[in-house]
């Protein structure tokens, strides 16, 4: 699913690397939590995977392309199979709920009866049936990320990152949204997390990376938070 | 491809970065209304020049008896001499197509004709009028030939061609034309910034959306339609609104007070606006859709 074959990243305005000869595999249907400090490398990781970013050395390969040789006029094809959910959700504020899940519809050219037929489908998985019609102004957090999460997984994607979903949510609300990715997780997605929540990691008891410094410090299956905790 | 999807991004895109659109529109009627009204001049040039090089004639003026020019010493033109000059512009044919001589009283007449209106005509008799050879080109451009050829000889005062004076006017419209293309030029180049300015604000009044659509794999194709669509439509309209002037152009400054008052000369058809508008229409939206292409190449990648 996804493979790092020795992959640095160095920044051009940076001297030093954000990942540093990075060598790790995940497989299809793996449920992965990627922690670390700030400025570990998470970030970088999850634009590497996204080819929002290519590596200064090494390759990625992601759903079985290697993502050096891939050209730019493919890119939009992989991030259909690919899913994001981010902090900040990055909803559009004038858009309802519905409208904001079938723009990601839309916009890859699916017929209107194809997105007339799926989006209530996908708003029933992530718990907001009957809010189609509300604004996202008009939602609590934790809704407006099942929002984001719906817009991500109405596609049905071989997989699904997720930087810090939970970061702007608090603990109670942060367990719904566990619950619902572990869901998605269950249907077949791969997902990959990052976070910064030791809680949510301890409970989940999935494959834990950990990074620090652009290093791979951990990597283990069934893995917590950190040992200092 | 979702048509109505695309064409409501368009929508709501123009409405709401409105006044630059109207922006665009206005700098693209005003620029594109210059270009079609030099385009026009050069047209209206062109058709003059087709109507009177098929009417102009290189004179040549005989002596007559009080002639001072140093090649009329001799006085009035002789016989022989006439028919000399006669013998050797028949041997310039084909270059010369057609000689006419015209005689004092031939040219008296015409004369008397020409300003039937004018007191000028008491003053002139038959005598002080000189006979000529009026020549006709083939090729109008060939003057040269003829002048070398005869001017300065016993018995002619002067050659003259009519063409000169012609092409003193014509070069007086050329320069208008090249002014007005030249600041056609100017306001295209503004146009332009114009246009990349407006498509840079709109990217970014849009960074949201535009970043969502990569997100979820909208093609680039998919992201910058949108963008240029609305270019090309802002441009369109303007370039609709440039065609429109230059048909008032055309009615109210060519046919309605220019033709009238200059009855003796030609001037530029419909056929004429209706090969520049289509220019016009092309150029503008070309112009936009390749300012905006560029711009978002730059803005918008993926």
């Amino acid at each position: 699913m996804i493979l790092f074959d020795h992959v640095t990243k160095v920044y051009p305005t940076q001297q030093r690397p954000a990942l540093d000869d990075v060598s790790l595999e995940i497989e299809k249907g793996e449920f992965v939590f990627l922690v670390g400090p700030s400025g570990s490398g998470k970030s970088t990781f999850l634009r590497l995977v996204l080819r929002e970013e290519r590596p200064t050395k090494g390759q990625v390969w992601v759903l079985g392309k290697d993502l050096n040789r891939l050209s730019n006029w493919k890119i939009p094809m992989l991030r259909r199979q690919i899913g994001t959910v981010f902090q900040d959700f990055r909803l559009l504020p004038n858009k309802t709920v519905a409208e904001n899940v079938a723009f990601a519809l839309e916009v890859i050219g699916k017929p209107s009866s194809h997105i007339k037929k799926v989006v209530p489908e996908v708003l029933e998985v992530v718990g907001l049936e009957g809010k189609e019609n509300r604004r996202p102004d008009e939602l609590s957090g934790g809704e407006q990320q099942r929002v984001a999460i719906a817009r991500a997984f109405v596609n049905r994607p071989m997989m699904l990152i997720a930087d810090e979903p939970t970061g702007n949510l608090d603990p109670g609300t942060s367990v719904g949204i566990m619950k619902l990715l572990d869901r998605i997780n269950r249907l077949g997605t791969t997902v990959v997390m990052s976070t910064h929540d030791a809680q949510i990691v301890d409970q989940m008891r999935r494959r834990v990376i950990e990074l620090e410094g652009g290093h791979v410090v951990r990597d283990q299956t069934r893995g917590v938070y950190g040992y200092a905790r | 491809m979702r048509a109505t999807f695309v064409a409501s991004e368009v929508g709501n895109g123009l409405r709401r970065n409105l006044t630059m659109t109207l922006a665009v529109i206005i700098t693209v009627a005003v620029s594109l209304a210059l270009f079609g009204a030099s385009l026009l001049v050069r047209a209206q040039v062109s058709t003059m020049k087709d109507f009177w090089y098929d009417k102009v004639e290189v004179s040549i003026f005989l002596c007559s008896k009080g002639s001072d020019t140093p090649s009329c010493a001799g006085g009035a033109v002789t016989a022989a001499q006439r028919d000399q000059i006669k013998a050797d512009l028949e041997s310039l044919r084909p270059l010369v197509d057609e000689i006419y001589y015209e005689s004092k009283a031939e040219a008296y007449e015409r004369f008397v004709e020409q300003f039937k209106n004018s007191p000028i005509v008491d003053n002139v008799t038959e005598k002080s009028l000189p006979e000529s050879f009026r020549v006709k080109l083939a090729d109008p451009t060939k003057y040269d030939v003829v002048a070398s050829a005869f001017a300065g000889r016993p018995g002619i005062e002067q050659v003259n061609d009519q063409r000169q004076v012609l092409d003193k006017f014509f070069q007086l419209l050329g320069g208008l034309q090249a002014i007005a293309l030249l600041i056609a030029g100017v306001m295209l180049v503004v146009t332009v910034l114009l246009i990349v300015n407006t498509m840079r604000v709109a990217a970014f009044s849009r960074r949201r959306e535009t970043s969502i659509m990569r997100l979820v794999g909208a093609s680039n194709f998919y992201i910058q339609l949108p963008f240029l669509l609305e270019a090309a439509f802002a441009a369109a309209i303007g370039a609709l609104l440039a065609i429109g002037s230059l048909i008032l152009m055309k009615v109210v400054i060519i046919d309605g007070v220019l033709a009238p008052s200059f009855q003796f000369t030609a001037f530029v058809g419909w056929d004429a606006v209706a090969a520049i508008a289509p220019v016009m229409l092309i150029t503008g939206i070309a112009l936009a859709g390749l300012a905006a292409f560029f711009t978002l190449r730059k803005y918008l990648r993926v």
